[in-house]
């Protein structure tokens, strides 16, 4: 590892044969070459060094254009319309402006988790300096950070090395914005590539922010068995204040934590977070509770539940603010990103700050200094609960009753409903005194206020929603996993080889957002039943909350009916948003400790080891943000399939394969050299799904690899066809594509799909050591 | 009834969709196409009208019309427990990006489709989809037959009731000879 800005100075040195004064030698950068594995090809790469791997990967899985808006507006020349074909003033098509919309969304992304990581690093070396060593997961982990490693070439050791990683990732993040510039790229396969380079970038900050995070703040390390944490809203105790913390960044949250317990009033005041700071939250402090994801916000500010509110950064409703004043909650505006307008007090004593927030004199106060921040949010919390009493101002039931009367049933609150929620006919019924069609909302409700903004007699109908929903919100008491961090390094041993050959099925990472199209007990039926089928089952985000808001038939929560680890029937959570680069770090591990092959800025060669071998596939079921973009196009370059849910076709690319086009889906068989066509598999990069049964059918046969043996190949192929039974009321049509030898056909279905493959005129063909890169071929024997 | 886009913001820029104000407009406009296909989405069997499901007036449509079927996300079992077999079924991402592939040779191998109707997706997807197939299949005439009106199809019903809806549905199945 390299370090930066060495500083000697020697005031006065003797020697026998010298006198040396007022000497000062500054040195740039010191190189640490204990690390004896030889560095790749591609270590750092810029916005093309990749780019051959991108366009290969973009040829077999080319770009299906959905342009959510006809227009561009992004220069003075425009707006201009760019419809079936017409060019821009900058020449730009439709297809290049999807994909340069793509790009700016990924680098919207990469550039939130690395400032993140940035804000993060800054901080902790702050606190505890840059020679502060890096421990993920002691002895259990020693490829620390498999991420950074392949991209950078670098092996972080200490907190100070983390900046050399981040100052990479700023350079490209700069140059990759900059391309999205009028007059810069001019095609869209070429914005493409660049998505995929930030979604690289992003997965190297993602690992920066967790790696510094875990080694400094004492979260689990590595930790199958992580704690329980209480999740839900029923589980918040308001006879106590109550500190509510929205946000991604966890840095403001530990100053309220700290200072709780330094005055030993950890037991004294409920401190709950919603969205990945309660994720990160609860990897620090396990007294800290979950109330749940990003879309609840709304409705635990105007159920009164919170006494003061803190703001960091990411994913935060920017009106917040407005919300809190109603229900005389203060707010503290904690992050540099995220001010809110409120003056800046970072500077004025403690006493001050309280004062104004007790009194009302003031509704917010930005503070930089999260020490400052944890004193001021205690000490206005223990302040205002005893006044507040938990103030609500949900309307009763009798109130919407007779504010309903009051609805037009003009639709508008139904066509601003991103899930179309029949709204119109819950307020008729509620209006009449029936308020179980508002109540039956609750679930599906995503909690993002558009009904209220589109309606014209501006009725509260989220409070409305909320209100009605309010038995089932109180109820919601339950159990989700801390976040883990990495997989072990002895978990990879375990499980590489059979992951490998197929024999577990697949991994399943069910990350993201919450923006799901149907509540979020999808993503709990998913996660349960591909942990019942043996996949290994990573969740993180959003997601890791809804996978363990419901309950089996004997009370369990998803994290209690499954073991924690990484592996088969494994329920991990690997933790917040940033936490996903733990999934990437898994699947370069494999290749890594399993495998054997280098990691050091060999990014090509891992990422066709993971395309072609390892079973995993990405679910973002709820996926609305950039960062979730970003996120998804680190995967999209390590040749991992990604789905999203319905609402993820709005990020208006989708990267299909063409099962029907043979010549899409040949490899090179590494033995040999000779080309052999393996089917579609895995059949696409970037697909969105329509419902939870697609979903799963959709995840079992995206698992399906060239490399799998026989035996793994039957297990896949019997999973896929028996959900495709159950599911889809039918076999497969596209059979035949996976079935490469006799053997690969499960025993129980073999009259079955014998009958399929005879009528489909099937040949059998090789199993190769697949890749798709030439200079992997080993040389053919003489 | 409304040519305003269902979801307000998903509007389109300078080329809207043509109103359907009548059935039989949109009987004549399938019966001049040469190869129509009719993609029908998870929804069919959650919208109900007149006390049957939207999936029981398709399947009477697409027998008297003759018009193939693809059946998206999970609901080619729901065409197969009522006795019809569509003539594909595959994810809604894979028929929009076959259909803006001029020389892909439709279901049954016999040409490209120039005409496709879509019904019963989520909302926001079907005109996204749409929305690709105005952009990158110029040859393609699109038609929804939801009763919300899709700003980027080639032709649109309305917004309408339940009640117009299945009317609608009702009427066009009526036109074609297997409909009598």
């Amino acid at each position: 590892m390299t370090s930066k800005n060495l500083n000697v100075k020697i005031g006065e040195m003797k020697s026998n044969t010298s006198l040396i004064k007022n000497l000062e030698v500054s040195i740039g950068r010191v190189v640490d070459d204990s690390w004896t594995e030889p560095m790749g090809p591609t270590p750092m790469p810029g916005l093309t060094t990749l780019r051959n791997w991108d366009l290969m990967l973009l040829n077999k899985y080319k770009p299906f254009y959905m342009p959510d808006c006809d227009l561009c507006c992004l220069c003075t020349f425009g707006k201009c319309d760019l419809t079936a074909g017409k060019r821009g003033a900058c020449g730009l098509d439709i297809a290049d402006q999807s994909s340069r919309i793509v790009l700016i969304a990924c680098s919207i992304g990469a550039a939130t988790h690395t400032g993140h990581a940035r804000h993060v690093v800054d901080h902790l070396v702050e606190k505890y300096g840059r020679r502060y060593p890096l421990d993920v997961g002691g002895l259990n982990v020693k490829v620390e950070a498999p991420v950074t490693r392949l991209v950078t070439g670098i092996r972080p050791q200490t907190l100070g090395d983390l900046d050399e990683v981040l100052e990479y990732c700023e350079k490209q993040i700069t140059h990759l914005l900059s391309v999205a510039h009028t007059g810069q790229e001019a095609n869209n396969l070429d914005f493409e590539s660049k998505a995929f380079h930030a979604g690289r970038i992003d997965q190297v900050g993602m690992e920066v922010a967790d790696i510094a995070q875990i080694s400094t703040l004492n979260f689990p390390k590595a930790e199958p068995e992580a704690p329980l944490i209480e999740m839900g809203i029923g589980t918040v105790d308001t006879s106590k204040p109550v500190i509510m913390c929205i946000g991604h960044n966890v840095v403001p949250s530990v100053g309220i934590i700290d200072y709780m317990t330094d005055n030993n009033l950890a037991d004294k005041l409920e401190v709950v977070g919603l969205c990945c700071t309660a994720l990160d939250n609860t990897r620090y402090f396990s007294r800290g509770k979950i109330v749940g994801p990003i879309s609840w916000q709304l409705r635990f500010i105007r159920g009164g539940f919170a006494d003061v509110v803190i703001l960091d950064e990411q994913c935060v409703r920017t009106d917040i603010a407005d919300e809190a004043s109603r229900h005389f909650m203060p707010v503290i505006a904690a992050s540099e990103k995220n001010c809110v307008g409120f003056k800046n007090r970072t500077n004025d004593p403690s006493d001050e700050i309280v004062a104004d927030l007790v009194s009302g004199k003031v509704p917010g106060v930005l503070i930089l200094d999260p020490e400052k921040v944890g004193e001021v949010a205690v000490r206005v919390a223990q302040q205002v609960a005893p006044i507040r009493k938990k103030f609500s101002n949900l309307p009763k039931l009798e109130e919407i009753k007779t504010l309903a009367k009051s609805c037009r049933q003009c639709n508008l609150c139904q066509r601003s409903c991103p899930q179309d929620l029949k709204i119109p006919a819950a307020l008729k019924a509620a209006s009449e005194g029936d308020f179980s069609l508002l109540t039956d909302l609750y679930e599906y409700c995503i909690g993002c206020g558009r009904c209220e903004e589109a309606c014209p007699v501006k009725l509260g109908i989220h409070g409305f929603i909320v209100r009605a929903g309010e038995r089932s919100m109180m109820e919601e008491k339950n159990f989700c996993r801390a976040g883990r961090g990495a997989v072990q390094d002895v978990e990879i041993r375990n499980v590489g080889s059979p992951i490998v050959l197929g024999e577990i099925p697949g991994i399943v990472a069910v990350v993201g957002c919450s923006n799901y199209p149907k509540g979020g007990k999808d993503v709990y039926d998913i996660c349960r039943e591909f942990a019942s089928r043996r996949y290994i089952v990573v969740t993180s985000g959003c997601s890791a909350m809804s996978a363990g808001s419901y309950k089996n038939e004997e009370g369990k929560t998803l994290y209690e009916e499954f073991p924690g680890g990484f592996e088969a029937g494994g329920v991990l959570n690997v933790g917040s948003c940033v936490a996903n680069a733990h999934i990437a770090g898994a699947a370069i591990k494999v290749a890594n400790i399993f495998a054997k092959r280098n990691l050091r800025g060999n990014y090509e060669e891992i990422a066709d080891y993971i395309h072609n071998r390892l079973g995993a596939v990405g679910l973002a079921w709820g996926a609305y943000s950039q960062k979730a973009a970003s996120i998804a196009a680190g995967f999209w370059s390590l040749g991992v399939p990604v789905l999203v849910g319905p609402h993820g076709s709005k990020y208006r690319r989708m990267l299909l394969g063409r099962e029907d086009k043979p010549e899409d889906w040949e490899v090179y068989d590494a033995r040999t050299g000779n080309k052999v066509n393996v089917g579609p598999a895995p059949e696409h990069l970037f697909q969105t799904v329509e419902t939870p049964q697609e979903a799963m059918v959709a995840i079992a046969k995206l698992c399906i690899r060239p490399n799998d043996t026989w035996k793994g190949r039957s297990i896949k192929l019997s999973h896929y066809i028996d959900l495709s039974k159950r599911l889809y009321g039918t076999m497969p049509q596209d059979i035949h594509l996976f079935v490469r030898t006799m053997a690969d056909v499960p025993m129980t279905m073999k009259d079955e799909i014998v009958k399929i493959l005879d009528e489909k005129g099937w040949k059998e063909t090789v199993i190769p050591d697949p890749t798709l890169l030439p200079r992997m071929i080993r040389k053919v024997k003489e | 009834m409304s040519c305003e886009p269902w979801q307000c913001a998903e509007i389109a820029a300078t080329k809207k969709a043509n109103p359907i104000q009548k059935p039989e407009v949109a009987v004549a406009m399938i019966k001049k196409a040469s190869r129509p296909i009719l993609v029908a989405g998870s929804y069919v069997t959650e919208r109900w009208m007149e006390g049957r499901q939207l999936i029981d007036f398709l399947i009477d449509f697409a027998r008297a019309s003759k018009v193939p079927v693809v059946a998206t996300a999970h609901v080619v079992g729901e065409f197969l427990k009522r006795g019809y077999e569509p003539a594909g079924f595959m994810s809604a991402m894979d028929i929009g990006n076959r259909l803006v592939d001029p020389d892909w040779q439709g279901l049954d191998g016999k040409g490209p489709y120039d005409m496709a109707m879509f019904v019963g997706m989520p909302y926001y997807m079907e005109a996204l989809i749409i929305c690709g197939l105005k952009h990158f299949a110029p040859s393609l005439k699109t038609m929804t037959l939801d009763n919300l009106y899709h700003a980027h199809a080639s032709w649109s019903f309305p917004n309408a009731t339940l009640e117009e809806w299945a009317k609608n549905l009702t009427v066009m199945t009526s036109k074609f000879e297997g409909g009598q």
